[in-house]
């Protein structure tokens, strides 16, 4: 099986199964406030850290190109309270803009 | 429905990426299907694509879906359920759907429990759909960076994170999980520098005192 189907359905189990476990488990358990906040933090890390991987690296290497133009369109567009659709509609257009110069 | 229309962009939007990663358009349906949760598929096809392994591709997923088991302890003892229909309700456990669940409960459990299916039926049915028609358009497009779409991944990534940036703290941690994660691209295996920024938010999250 390739690395792509591994990483499709592996993945999609793994998910589904904390999904599920949430209705089976007892709710003291996890319900603990270092439990809590470590989970309210945690996609902030992972969510940052893919901004700048897919938005500044090309084969594991740290590259400043059009997708950075893009990148400030969207914080712009956020920090205006864009909804979702026009900021990537915004950060789609302003780096393409920039990649066809 | 209001949220339908955010839902199909951004379904649209992985849908494409999916493919741009070397995804197939079944195993892009699939994720939509099977895993159903935005970041983490996002996730998946994004380390991938950037020539990480299935492990760290599987790991980084897996760590921003557990989010959802703890959606599931808060809505189990409102939604009560039992068998096939907690199967299905543990699917559509998501942010929406528990986001838009918990801004009802001032109206009562009825209303509660209405928002959480409406939200969780109508994102999965957007989502799937639009995700289809992203993969579908992205085969008849050829460079991906002529239409944008390798900054909309980044960006996508951006918007989900924005919202959670609500005082110093998160933001410390963000940009602190940036930089570190920029500062090991070059010396450790794909991937692996987005997994390692978790153990940041473990260290911030262990402190109880900002």
């Amino acid at each position: 099986m390739s690395q792509l189907w591994i990483a499709t359905l592996v993945s999609s189990l793994i998910c589904f199964l904390f999904k599920y476990l949430g209705y089976r488990i007892p709710e003291s358990l996890l319900n603990r406030p270092v439990i809590q906040r470590i989970n309210s933090l945690i996609p902030i890390a992972l969510l940052s850290s893919l901004v700048a991987v897919q938005g500044l690296t090309i084969e594991q290497q740290v590259v400043i190109d059009h997708r950075l133009v893009g990148l400030l369109v969207a914080a712009i567009a956020l920090s205006f309270k864009a909804n979702f659709p026009i900021m990537m509609l915004l950060a789609a257009a302003s780096s393409a803009a920039v990649y066809n110069l | 429905m209001a949220v339908a229309i955010p839902v199909g962009t951004y379904g649209a939007a992985f849908g494409a990426a999916s493919i741009a990663a070397g995804f197939s358009i079944l195993q892009t349906c699939l994720l939509s299907l099977l895993l159903f949760s935005g970041a983490s598929q996002f996730a998946v096809v994004g380390v991938m694509g950037s020539g990480g392994s299935a492990l760290s591709a599987i790991a980084t997923g897996s760590l921003l879906g557990f989010r959802n088991g703890l959606y599931g302890l808060k809505m189990a003892p409102l939604l009560k359920l039992k068998g096939f229909r907690r199967l299905i309700g543990a699917q559509l456990t998501i942010d929406e759907s528990t986001g838009v669940a918990i801004s009802q409960e001032t109206r009562g459990d009825d209303a509660a429990r209405y928002g959480f299916w409406a939200t969780g039926i109508g994102v999965y049915f957007f989502w799937n759909l639009f995700t289809l028609l992203g993969a579908l358009g992205a085969g008849a497009i050829g460079d991906p960076a002529a239409w944008g779409l390798d900054a909309v991944v980044p960006a996508a990534f951006l918007g989900l994170l924005w919202p959670r940036l609500t005082d110093n703290k998160t933001r410390l941690l963000a940009i602190s999980a940036a930089l570190l994660a920029l500062l090991l691209v070059p010396i450790v295996p794909a991937g692996v520098p987005i997994i390692a920024t978790a153990l940041l938010a473990v260290i911030f999250g262990s402190r109880a005192k900002r």
